[in-house]
């Protein structure tokens, strides 16, 4: 209980740091996370017992959610996307996540976001808008609160994919056997809490016991299978709103793995076709010399 | 060549002058459109143009006669605070100067006059030796003996002997034939001086004017 | 006859001057103008020079690269993410090196493959074949160190299984591992050093053998797809029937291979240069870390056929062994080829069905390699490593006795 309320205080921490450069309503966002994980963790077991064993009577009712099939569908050129997403990614990861390769100055350059509203919803204060994106988490402190000190995201969508980024943020559920009350799908024992609890809600996972044959030299035995989610406490987003803003800041990440990505592709067009036609012409000149031979 | 394997006869050689000219121009347009970003790669990278932004200095702590030096562009800046004394005393040796007016020399437009500064009680200079470039060292005191009895006070460059005034502005008899350079530079408040942004063009600066201090453009040309 | 001017009045001015002090004028009459190539080459042909291409390409990307970059555990990432993102054009410059290191695999692949096909690895041109194979390691070795100093995770555990391979050599193993690194594991000391060779060393090594060979080349003449010896038919003029100069023909010729290659290889920069994540590794895009392997670990595509062998042997010695021995038999190839015809279109029904099992397995092993290991997996493995040594081993007998098609007097050339 002692380290969750020291968690719970650097969130609350973190979150103020950032809330005063953010548009959303921040008195929502000091006070929400105080109130919403003891629920969750009182209410869970009695709760969470019921929701298993009613699935395990369903039986094949269910089929399993295939939520690592679920795919980002990242559209680099949309640029309100990714205006959007970095808001978003301000609001709420900034508190912990740095992104140490990125400027400030080249993300409003490339997002096309006015140098006002970058100072004011992006910048940290006290750092410099031509400066790297940091974070204020000391990372000493975020291995004494988490762990694991949170990691740098400017490359997180280039080692591990779009989508394992998006199934990520989208498959938190609640689990009162961890230290932050939810565990996740796409990364089992992170020690992540679900900073987007308040938008999402939290969700309740719907586990269900199948049998796993014989196989070698192992007995039959039973595993656990993830079957569905189910709305534990409400969010502030509806599920559309926010897999769009899930959807709009792994965008964002994706543009800030590879900045010059857009203009890679659009150059590579003139320059396949310069050389398709460099290709022509040189093969007309082929041709003319090799009349030459019989 | 071999007759039995080339048949030279059908030949048209305008054609193929044409298309060899025709392939080497595109050949040679790519190869320019290759060479760009190569060549581009030399200019400086987004980490040296931040490095290269503007920087700050809190000229509150300075006290007059005290001199601070600083960088922008890695290049050695002076921001010396002169007392009234100082300004006051510039005019006077205008007759052992090179270029009194700087009419020669390198600076914003809102520094050409006689105090060469935006505020004549801060003096703004690249700490740059005009003559070969190295850095002047200050000696501020009138008559100071390294420099010699008449000294009236200023920077004494001791590379090669150059002398300059408490406003930058070359001796006769120095091997640096023009004043030392002043940077763009803007007051962002009264104590806060940014080097490496413009002042606008405004006659709104010549309103902070204590002492003498005209804008030189009608005199000086 | 317009082909090429007929000069015989003394080149007058500045070309005179030079010609008088440097053999320029002599070296184009005996090496372009003057040098007859068979006049029945095919696509398969164009893959010589288009490795010289892209050599001189990797130089002049690389010198570019080395201009930012710096060596040493602390600071390689960031300055590749620096060059990526703050150097003007750095992105473009990175990406045409590291699909530059691919392209020259595949077109390093494909030339040998050529040289397969058509017996060019056989007598006179053995040495050529020798010089084209320590190229080939050359290559392997400065692929190898290239690939480790962008210091992603990758470059650290690919680097501590590779050399520790080294490891399996008996009594000098252990010691030759750490004196290769310059430490007690992968570390800022074996960064810098193959720093040092990949950008000095190897590609003075490179370009010496790459002028060697084609030294080699020029001396026994080109061979060709249908085997024949263009020397052996002269016509009026002394030179060969089935050869053409080759300029203006195959300069002219080999500009088009260029353009059609620029164009692919551009494609691939511009819009897939991870091309999957087979060229650039997503576990490459996290810094080194000595405390975290690699879910897979798996080298380059390019390497993984040898990779897939190493893992199928269950001992891993033997597996080092075996590994080496798949390269070294390569070097033996003209003395294992038998066949009274050089070219697979004359030779047995047995030597075609063998090319093609090598195949097979060659693209099949690189598959293997790249996959976590899996038992299935590894049967596979085992029986296509057996099947890469059989293609070797038993070339000596079945291009011997079997039955080869009549080989004609002039090559077989369509206008």
């Amino acid at each position: 209980m002692l380290k969750s309320a020291a968690m719970l205080r650097a969130l609350l921490i973190q979150v103020a740091i950032v809330s005063t450069n953010v548009a959303i309503a921040p008195v929502a966002i000091a006070q929400e996370p105080a109130s919403a994980p003891a629920a969750t963790e009182a209410a869970q077991p009695a709760a969470l017992a019921e929701k298993t064993s009613a699935a395990g009577e369903a039986g094949s009712e269910h089929e399993a959610v295939r939520w690592d099939h679920w795919t980002a569908g990242n559209e680099i050129n949309n640029i309100g996307s990714l205006q959007r997403g970095a808001r978003n990614f301000a609001a709420y990861c900034a508190g912990c996540h740095s992104l140490k390769y990125s400027r400030y100055s080249r993300v409003g350059k490339d997002l096309h976001i006015p140098e006002d509203q970058l100072e004011e919803f992006l910048v940290i204060p006290g750092d410099s808008k031509n400066g790297y994106m940091l974070t204020t988490l000391a990372t000493a402190d975020g291995e004494a609160w988490f762990g694991k000190a949170p990691p740098d995201l400017s490359l997180i969508t280039r080692a591990r994919g779009i989508d394992y980024v998006y199934q990520f943020l989208k498959t938190f559920y609640a689990d009162p056997n961890t230290a932050t009350g939810v565990n996740n799908l796409a990364l089992p024992g992170t020690a992540m809490p679900h900073v987007l609890a308040e938008l999402q809600g939290v969700k309740a996972g719907v586990f269900r016991q199948v049998p796993v044959p014989a196989s070698g030299d192992q007995p039959p035995t039973t595993k656990v299978e993830f079957v569905r989610f189910e709305d534990h406490v409400p969010g502030r987003l509806s599920a559309a709103d926010y897999d769009e803003f899930v959807r709009d800041t792994v965008n964002f990440l994706d543009y800030v793995g590879e900045p010059a990505k857009a203009r890679r592709v659009s150059l590579g067009v003139w320059v396949v076709l310069f050389l398709l036609a460099f290709s022509g012409i040189a093969y007309l000149l082929k041709q003319e010399y090799w009349k030459d031979v019989k | 060549m071999s007759d039995d394997v080339l048949n030279a006869q059908d030949t048209d050689p305008s054609r193929r002058k044409f298309l060899t000219a025709a392939t080497a121009a595109v050949g040679a347009v790519g190869v320019v459109f290759a060479a760009v970003p190569f060549v581009a790669s030399w200019k400086p990278s987004e980490r040296a143009r931040a490095l290269g932004a503007p920087t700050e200095i809190d000229l509150s702590k300075l006290e007059p006669g005290q001199m601070v030096v600083s960088t922008w562009r890695r290049q050695p800046i002076y921001v010396v605070r002169r007392t009234p004394e100082m300004v006051a005393a510039l005019p006077k040796h205008d007759a052992q100067l090179k270029d009194p007016k700087s009419a020669e020399s390198e600076q914003p437009d809102y520094a050409k006059n006689e105090a060469r500064s935006l505020k004549s009680e801060f003096l703004v200079l690249y700490a740059t030796c005009t003559h070969l470039g190295c850095l002047p060292k200050q000696h501020f005191t009138p008559g100071d003996p390294v420099v010699g009895a008449d000294w009236p006070g200023g920077f004494f460059c001791p590379c090669h002997g150059s002398r300059f005034d408490l406003a930058g502005r070359v001796f006769n008899g120095s091997p640096a034939s023009t004043n030392l350079r002043i940077p763009p530079h803007r007051f962002e408040q009264e104590t806060l001086l940014m080097i490496g942004v413009d002042t606008a063009a405004a006659p709104a600066a010549a309103a902070n004017a204590s002492g003498s201090h005209s804008h030189g453009s009608g005199g000086a040309a | 006859m317009a082909a090429v001017p007929e000069n015989n009045a003394k080149p007058a001015g500045f070309r005179a001057w030079l010609n008088k002090r440097m053999p320029i004028d002599a070296f184009v009459a005996e090496q372009l103008t003057g040098y007859y190539a068979p006049k029945n080459f095919n696509i398969w042909y164009f893959f010589g020079s288009l490795a010289l291409m892209v050599f001189v390409m990797q130089i002049l990307t690389g010198i570019f690269l080395t201009m930012h970059y710096k060596p040493g555990e602390a600071i390689a990432f960031d300055s590749v993410e620096y060059i990526m993102r703050e150097v003007e054009w750095g992105w473009l410059i990175r990406y045409l090196h590291s699909t530059g290191a691919s392209f020259f695999f595949i077109v390093v692949y494909l030339h040998m493959f050529r040289a397969m096909m058509y017996g060019s690895y056989r007598a006179p041109r053995e040495l050529l074949w020798l010089l084209g194979m320590a190229l080939y390691l050359a290559l392997m070795a400065e692929a190898f160190m290239g690939y480790v100093l962008p210091w992603g995770n990758m470059s650290y555990w690919g680097a501590q299984v590779i050399v520790n391979l080294f490891g399996t050599i008996p009594v000098i193993g252990p010691g030759l591992v750490e004196w290769i690194r310059g430490d007690y594991g992968i570390a800022d000391s074996t960064l810098n050093r193959f720093f040092a060779l990949h950008v000095v060393a190897l590609p003075f090594a490179i370009a010496l053998l790459v002028m060697l060979h084609l030294v080699a080349l020029r001396q026994t003449g080109s061979n060709n797809p249908d085997g024949i010896e263009i020397k052996a038919n002269l016509g009026k003029d002394g030179k060969p029937v089935d050869g053409i100069p080759f300029h203006p023909y195959y300069t002219v010729k080999d500009i088009v291979g260029v353009g059609v290659f620029l164009a692919i290889f551009c494609a691939v920069v511009f819009f897939a240069p991870t091309f999957g994540g087979l060229f650039l590794e997503p576990p490459n895009f996290e810094p080194a870390n000595p405390l975290s392997t690699p879910t897979h670990i798996a080298p380059v595509w390019y390497f993984t056929s040898f990779y897939a062998m190493l893992r199928a042997v269950p001992n891993q010695q033997m597996g080092a062994l075996i590994m080496l021995a798949a390269i070294v038999v390569l070097f033996f190839l003209p003395w294992l080829d038998r066949s009274p015809v050089k070219s697979i279109r004359y030779k047995g029904w047995m030597s075609k069905l063998w090319l093609g099992v090598f195949v097979v397995t060659f693209f099949a092993l690189s598959y293997l390699g790249l996959q976590p290991v899996d038992p299935l997996y590894t049967l596979l493995a085992r029986v296509f490593t057996v099947l890469y040594f059989a293609f070797f081993l038993l070339m000596p007998f079945y291009t011997r006795f079997e039955k080869t098609r009549p080989v004609p007097q002039r090559v077989t050339y369509h206008a």
